[in-house]
């Protein structure tokens, strides 16, 4: 039986996708990637040094044989956001692009009118195009209709730990869209990735929950069995919720005892 | 009988001050910098002496080596001053950890827990007396913790007092002298080529700070894993009548280091950028902004200097000591964020692994071995 993920043809066995930023040093970051068992690790292009020589961040994940998903945070327009994808792809040797601009400094929400018209241009230059998005499921029609190769809706705004603040959206983008769906932006802990496995979710991207914790390693660890927990469920299915209690063993029939007197 | 001669890589303060503790040994030294003596990540360090409050995650092995070298600094500022006649600027002012945006208190409160579980020696400090003791603080900082012994150093005084120490001991000190070669037979190392010239070596230490990484003759395998985090800085110039700051003080964004002299240094970017010193608008942006949203004071100060330095930082932040896979090449790099701070510990431990071959406990941790 193979539950894999698959994105733009390739195929992982890890549905968590992970972030290399904010972590207390390589090491940890190494460490937490090895226990959350991640696969694809986004970098972002404008925060590393591209000439890439044996130290650096890429080449320590691509000598771990990790899937490098470069990102661009950072990046307010389109048009900014393909001549760093350009960037990406000359740099990195790879056209996958996790497509990120930013419509507001204070909330890091993104700018879905950018977004659309940025991943247009990209799916024409051939690039793999994994869109950070707002849960909206009419922007993420329309980034599918874009040619994007999944989508990425966020659960709540970048960095903010605060889950998934709007289940009903998520739902609804799951029911209607038949593209990997991956949880971008706002786990906090281990139960956030569980809750979006079961509502459906093909996997999740997180960094600063894992990075910013105070056991990197340990809360990646936790991840990969909260997710595993999630998707299981999700594939198993849940009963449905019912206002009354129903007894699991059978309250009719009971054998009784004989009172002596 | 001919005693052997030490030759040194790099003119920082490990190198300088490893240099002076071999000299009072009566050892020869040779130190090579290729630029100015002590101008890399020693100028352009802060000076903090901060191992409580830089303690992070994941890197708890750390903490011992940290402190231990914490504890030695006024004695070693003292020993220093008494020699060269020099001060450093080793001044006991304590470090502040606040947050200026409401939304950062759960990460001051994460980081105050964090450094308690490991028994750190940090106070909670609430609003009132948070003021009192910064009284020109933001008035939206509502909490901040404090720690007693962290203290600060002016770092370019100590490269002066060391650089001066040396000379007194008799180290041979040769600035613009470039290693741009490293001849090895049978693993020994038996000449360095410095500007051109072939030079016959006994013992070799690498203390060439975000350079070391880097040198040329020798191969991946030998180098230690030690590569450069840029970071950019800047100094402003405080009213001594009236001083905005007191205490070193840490935002989650950055730190402040007031100068005996009204100085303010404040750091610093992290940035992963190579050998690329160039001074950016979004970095400064980011320092003056984090600064300003503490304390808005600084609106009217002078900004007197900006500078960019290299941290040598190795794969897990902790320094790489000791013996190499070179026989006659030992290693004292990959200092990161804390070579100011290590450096009486750090001087200690690599003179005695050099002058008497058995390296102290307190710095088994970190050979190069353990990312074999």
């Amino acid at each position: 039986m193979s539950d894999q993920l698959t994105i733009a043809g390739k195929s992982f066995t890890s549905r968590l996708l992970i972030g290399s930023s904010m972590y207390p040093n390589q090491q940890v970051m190494l460490d937490s990637i090895a226990a959350s068992g991640a696969q694809i690790v986004t970098v972002a292009i404008r925060r590393i040094n591209l000439q890439g020589q044996h130290l650096s961040v890429q080449s320590l994940l691509a000598e771990r044989n990790l899937t490098l998903l470069p990102n661009t945070a950072g990046c307010y327009t389109a048009e900014d956001a393909v001549f760093t994808a350009e960037l990406a792809r000359e740099a990195l040797q790879t056209n996958w692009v996790k497509l990120e601009i930013i419509g507001d400094r204070e909330t890091l929400l993104p700018d879905a009118v950018e977004l659309i018209r940025a991943a247009e241009i990209l799916v024409k230059k051939g690039f793999a195009v994994l869109p950070y998005c707002s849960d909206d499921p009419v922007a993420c029609q329309r980034l599918v209709d874009a040619g994007c190769a999944a989508v990425m809706p966020l659960g709540s705004p970048i960095g903010s730990g605060q889950g998934i603040l709007n289940l009903y959206n998520l739902d609804i983008i799951r029911s209607r869209i038949s593209l990997p769906i991956i949880l971008d932006a706002g786990i906090g802990t281990a139960s956030d990735a569980t809750l979006a496995m079961e509502h459906g979710c093909d996997g999740i991207l997180l960094n600063t929950a894992i990075a910013k914790s105070n056991n990197p390693v340990l809360m990646a660890s936790a991840m990969r069995k909260g997710m595993e927990a999630g998707h299981e469920a999700f594939l198993a299915g849940r009963i449905p919720k019912k206002t009354h209690a129903q007894a699991s063993s059978p309250v009719s029939g009971l054998a009784t005892k004989a009172h002596k007197h | 009988m001919t005693q052997k001669t030490i030759h040194i890589i790099g003119g920082g303060v490990a190198g300088l001050a490893i240099a002076w503790r071999l000299a009072q040994k009566n050892i020869r030294v040779v130190l090579f910098d290729k630029s100015e003596i002590g101008r890399g990540a020693s100028w352009a360090a802060a000076g903090m002496l901060a191992a409580v409050i830089e303690a992070e995650p994941g890197e708890d092995v750390l903490i011992p080596f940290v402190l231990q070298s914490q504890t030695m600094w006024p004695n070693f500022a003292a020993e220093l001053q008494h020699y060269t006649g020099c001060d450093v600027g080793y001044r006991e002012t304590g470090t502040l950890f606040i947050a200026p945006e409401r939304d950062d208190e759960g990460q001051l409160k994460q980081r105050y827990d964090f450094l308690k579980a490991r028994n750190l020696p940090v106070e909670w400090l609430d609003r009132a007396t948070l003021r009192k003791r910064e009284p020109f603080l933001s008035p939206r900082v509502t909490y901040g913790f404090y720690s007693g012994q962290d203290h600060q150093v002016d770092n370019r005084a100590l490269v002066d007092a060391l650089h001066a120490a040396c000379k007194k001991a008799g180290v041979e000190l040769h600035a613009h002298a470039d290693v741009q070669d490293i001849k090895i037979s049978n693993d020994r190392i038996t000449h360095l080529i410095v500007n051109g010239e072939s030079i016959a070596v006994d013992d070799v230490l690498l203390a060439a700070g975000a350079w070391s990484g880097a040198i040329n003759g020798l191969l991946q395998n030998v180098l230690p894993p030690v590569f450069p985090i840029k970071g950019q800085l800047l100094a402003l110039q405080m009213d001594m009548r009236l001083p905005l700051l007191k205490h070193v003080m840490w935002t989650p964004q950055v730190y402040l280091v007031p100068r005996g002299d009204g100085r303010l240094i404040v750091g610093a970017t992290v940035e992963d950028k190579g050998f690329d010193s160039t001074l950016t608008a979004g970095g400064i942006l980011h320092l003056l902004r984090e600064t300003w949203e503490a304390l808005p004071g600084i609106e009217e100060l002078p900004l007197i200097e900006s500078w960019a330095g290299f941290r040598p930082t190795s794969r897990d932040d902790a320094p790489i000591l000791g013996p190499s896979s070179i026989k006659n090449l030992s290693f004292a790099t990959g200092q990161h964020r804390h070579g100011i701070l290590m450096t009486p510990l750090l001087a200690a431990t690599i003179c005695e692994y050099i002058s008497e071959g058995t390296l102290p406990q307190i710095a088994a941790p970190f050979t190069v071995a353990r990312f074999k």
